[in-house]
């Protein structure tokens, strides 16, 4: 992509105002999990006996209430805020990089390096690997490492797919030519020259998986299978909330809705930029 | 048609036995044992238990005898749950599984489509934009925290359904997690439907059967609706993978003994063949899926199942 | 056109400044002008005119198939009774019985996924009230009479197994399934082969002189509308410019864009409704406001009234009418 489609596909996506909406909703979530907490006198794991299972007040800065434990809502949703962002990010870096350098050796070797790539990925993309995800964690046990590379193993079947057809263009183009002329050799004419240039539909892809995974990493921790005490995520601490339900709603209520919120910003956002990077003029 | 099928099934067939093969050595290359957490017992008694399970055989042996007891459709003992075999539990688990996935799905469809329809046909920027955002809503609300969220307003406030437990026949048990887990497919299917309606009535022989003085009604449902639910057809198989994931968290909130929930229970109690045989049975049912809904797409349109006209 | 006794039926046709616009942002398109004109019982019209001309337009205004952000005004009187604006129930109850319109491409204009036999029937057992069975036998008869050989084994296939010649023929089928008072072809033949237009075109005629029905032909394509018609008008730029009987107007038009069409008759591969290729320049679009005759910058006769005063359509004889200050004399 030239330099004039990026500016032009910025210039679609600031007109879209529900992006632009989303993606402001994003930072501010993003800015209280990082920020607020410094703003509230409560840790994460003080326990509060005296404020056991209360409600939001204003009460001991416990903005949004306390749990079953009489540990603070507010910082203790901010901080499985935070894990569930890191988490996104990290597995989301584990899958751009295995799909990026798995689809661009597919796209660039081609033949019949690319043909069995190609399948293995066909075969994989059958299934939810959310099995597959439960499945490790079984065998490998629930440590953050098995974590990252599990989950982010999730998002880059699609990932490869599109760095390969893009890889797959660019390979017939004249520089590329050129570079093998000049005796380049193929890893480093795929690190200089084709990864720079299927960067634009990889960020939009990378865009869309963060939420993916972050939802994924919650429903393994809801579950149980994910993050492990006394570190929370989002997940765990609805998964608390839920059993929580009848006697203290607000225990589901904030993670929950936080969560909800920025999943579906997140979705909006990368839809925008999906559509604003699609419709850009051939580069 | 026939021929179509067979390809297909021919092409699904190395998929499955790929996972499983996959799947059996992942287990048995796992770090540690199945007995590791049972330390207290002495040598002895763990050796004649590696025995009983088989577990002393080269990994080649145990993938024979694994794959000898599939084909009778022997999925091997439970880890943890002693006194069963993995099959009984998936005997007893999977018809309440496959009740909540069917009413999940035939829900999402059986609103899905005629919501999609309905907005399709009435366009007014106010419809559009509820429509819209009930759509991205429902793709992106999470199916753990709508369950809950959902039981909350309708279990605890306004006590008019329960909020968790099973009981067999016991259709208001039934109604929230169904409706939980239909949300997002119903959504994601409302959308499909709209976006592919309206393209197909601006078809040339939409025009043709408007010409002909047919009432709206014979055109939506005999020219309009089959070309236009081809991009559902192809969101099916996605869509019973939501609802097969979906259905693990859904069970375990609710306290529905079906399948997926003994899934999460193996997986937290490191209940290898219990987790293996679910693996196996969920990909051989994704799989089979995959392949009616291939058959489905190709009855929709023709054009795909026939050769070159004459 | 009819002499100056008025006639004893009602015309099957009577559209009176027809007008087709649709709203562009602050803009206002003009797809059709004003448009009058009559299609006599048992006659045969041929709409001749370049793409954009407004010819499908004014027809599909006549058929209620425009969408509905189109703003038509005027009046069209179809057997006497006025159909601009009927309610949907009446409408269906004459579209595709009594007046009917087969459009250009058959294979986009048939339905991909269902069998021919289905698609004849709905038509009678919707408007006759016939049994499933008993339309499928009429429409099995209707096969023959459009000269379909093996019909039999044609009712049971998809549209993309017959030819593009047959399908057009089962088109045509369809709309005569209920005797029709008027068919109404648009670019009938423009997506055919030449062998295949013209054994339409004799079917066309064949049909005709068999019924009572009248026809409107469009085409952009004056070999076309000459081989069929009995009157011809000849449109641009959304108005009629010339009318006259098909013979009087071949063998002497009076307007200068009728005798450029009628020298020019396209190249065999055309594509379909472009402009003439030996017309230099191009037609007005629907936003291009009128300033004038709309054909004098390609006039070769234009004068400096022409650019001024758009001429209206009057009588030069009893039965023709031409829209042009300085009309070819004969």
């Amino acid at each position: 992509m030239t330099p004039t489609s990026w500016r032009a596909a910025a210039r679609r996506l600031r007109a879209n105002k529900a992006a632009v909406a989303a993606l402001s909703v994003i930072v501010s979530l993003v800015a209280l999990a990082l920020l607020a907490p410094s703003f509230n006198p409560n840790t994460v794991e003080a326990l509060d006996w005296s404020h056991v299972a209360t409600g939001p007040a204003l009460v001991h800065a416990h903005w949004f209430g306390t749990d079953r434990l009489g540990r603070d809502l507010f910082v203790r949703t901010l901080e499985g805020a935070r894990t569930s962002i890191a988490v996104g990010l990290a597995a989301g870096a584990v899958s751009l990089s295995l799909g990026l350098g798995f689809g661009a050796v597919a796209g660039y070797v081609g033949g019949r390096t690319d043909y069995w790539m190609m399948r293995l990925i066909e075969i994989l993309s059958g299934l939810p690997l959310i099995f597959f995800v439960i499945f490790l964690t079984v065998i490998f046990g629930r440590n953050g490492a098995v974590l990252y590379v599990s989950i982010g193993a999730v998002g880059w079947l699609t990932m490869a797919r599109i760095v390969r057809g893009q890889a797959l263009s660019i390979r017939r183009q004249e520089f590329i030519e050129a570079a093998v002329a000049c005796g380049a050799s193929t890893a480093r004419i795929i690190g200089k020259h084709v990864v720079p240039n299927v960067l634009g539909p990889v960020i939009v892809y990378a865009t869309l998986t963060v939420p993916q995974i972050i939802l994924l990493e919650s429903f393994l921790s809801f579950l149980g299978l994910g993050i492990q005490e006394p570190h929370a995520s989002l997940g765990t601490l609805i998964a608390e909330g839920a059993a929580e339900m009848e006697a203290a709603p607000w225990i589901l209520l904030a993670p929950g809705l936080y969560l909800t919120v920025l999943l579906v910003c997140l979705n909006i956002f990368g839809d925008g930029l999906r559509d604003a990077l699609d419709a850009r003029e051939p580069a | 048609m026939l021929r179509y099928f067979i390809k297909r099934l021919a092409a699904a067939l190395p998929t499955l036995f790929i996972i499983v093969t996959l799947s059996f050595f992942l287990t048995r290359l796992a770090p540690g044992g199945p007995f590791d957490e049972e330390r207290s017992l002495p040598p002895q008694i763990m050796a004649n238990l590696q025995s009983a399970y088989g577990l002393d055989q080269p990994v080649w042996v145990q993938y024979g005898r694994y794959l000898r007891a599939l084909g009778r459709g022997d999925f091997g003992p439970s880890f943890r749950y002693k006194d069963f075999t993995v099959s009984e539990l998936i005997g007893q688990g999977l018809p309440v599984t496959l009740e909540l996935g069917s009413l999940a799905l035939a829900l999402a469809l059986g609103i899905g489509i005629p919501l999609g329809t309905m907005s399709a046909l009435h366009r007014n920027a106010a419809a559009d934009a509820l429509a819209v955002s009930l759509a991205v809503l429902g793709v992106a609300i999470p199916s753990f925290v709508l369950l809950p969220l959902l039981g909350l307003l309708f279990g605890v406030t306004l006590h008019w359904l329960p909020v968790a437990g099973w009981e067999r026949g016991s259709i208001r048990h039934l109604v929230l997690p169904v409706a939980a887990l239909s949300l997002p497919p119903l959504a994601y299917i409302a959308r499909l439907t709209r976006s592919g309606m309206l393209e197909t009535l601006s078809s040339p022989f939409i025009r043709t059967a408007r010409a002909k003085g047919l009432p709206l009604r014979a055109i939506i449902t005999r020219h309009a609706l089959r070309p236009a639910l081809v991009p559902v057809a192809g969101y099916l198989a996605p869509a019973i993978a939501s609802i097969m994931t979906g259905s693990l968290v859904v069970e375990s909130i609710a306290g529905l003994p079906g399948v997926g929930r003994y899934l999460v229970q193996g997986a937290l109690n490191r209940d290898y063949t219990l987790v293996l045989g679910m693996v196996v049975l969920y990909s051989s049912v994704l799989i089979a899926m995959g392949l009616l809904v291939d058959l489905l797409h190709a009855w929709l349109d023709p054009r795909v199942r026939f050769s070159a006209p004459q | 056109m009819s002499a100056a006794p008025e006639p004893a039926r009602p015309p099957a046709l009577h559209a009176d400044s027809l007008q087709v616009c649709y709203a562009q942002g602050a803009a206002t398109l003009a797809a059709v002008r004003d448009v009058s004109f009559r299609v006599s019982e048992h006659e045969r019209v041929g709409i001749v005119g370049e793409s954009g001309a407004g010819k499908s337009q004014a027809f599909l205004a006549v058929m209620g198939l425009l969408p509905k952000y189109a703003r038509i005004s005027g009046s069209v009187r179809f057997e006497g009774r006025e159909i601009l604006g009927l309610e949907p129930r009446a409408l269906n109850r004459v579209r595709g019985s009594r007046l009917t319109m087969i459009f250009q491409d058959p294979m986009s204009s048939l339905t991909p996924h269902m069998k021919i036999g289905a698609q004849l029937a709905e038509v009678l057992v919707h408007h006759a009230g016939l049994t499933w069975r008993a339309a499928q036998l009429a429409a099995l008869e209707m096969l023959d009479r459009v000269r379909i050989p093996d019909a039999r084994r044609r009712l049971r296939q998809y549209p993309h197994e017959l030819s593009g010649g047959m399908r057009q023929r089962v088109m045509i089928g369809m709309s005569l399934l209920c005797d029709p008072a008027l068919l109404i072809a648009d670019e009938p033949t423009s997506a055919l082969d030449v062998t295949v237009q013209a054994q339409i075109i004799e079917l066309l005629r064949a049909l005709h002189a068999q019924s009572r029905m009248s026809i409107v032909l469009i085409s952009h394509d004056m070999g076309v509308v000459a081989a069929i018609a009995q009157r011809i008008l000849v449109m641009y730029a959304g108005r009629i410019v010339e009318s006259a009987p098909a013979g009087k107007l071949l063998r002497q038009a009076r307007h200068p864009y009728s005798a450029l069409l009628i020298r020019c008759v396209p190249s065999l591969r055309e594509p379909r409704g472009e402009r003439m290729a030996c017309l230099p320049g191009q037609a007005p679009g629907a936003a291009d406001l009128e300033r004038g005759c709309a054909f004098a910058p390609r006039c070769p006769r234009a004068s400096a009234r022409c650019h001024e005063e758009r001429p209206p359509l009057r009588a030069l004889e009893a039965d023709a009418q031409v829209a042009c200050h300085h009309p070819l004399e004969p």
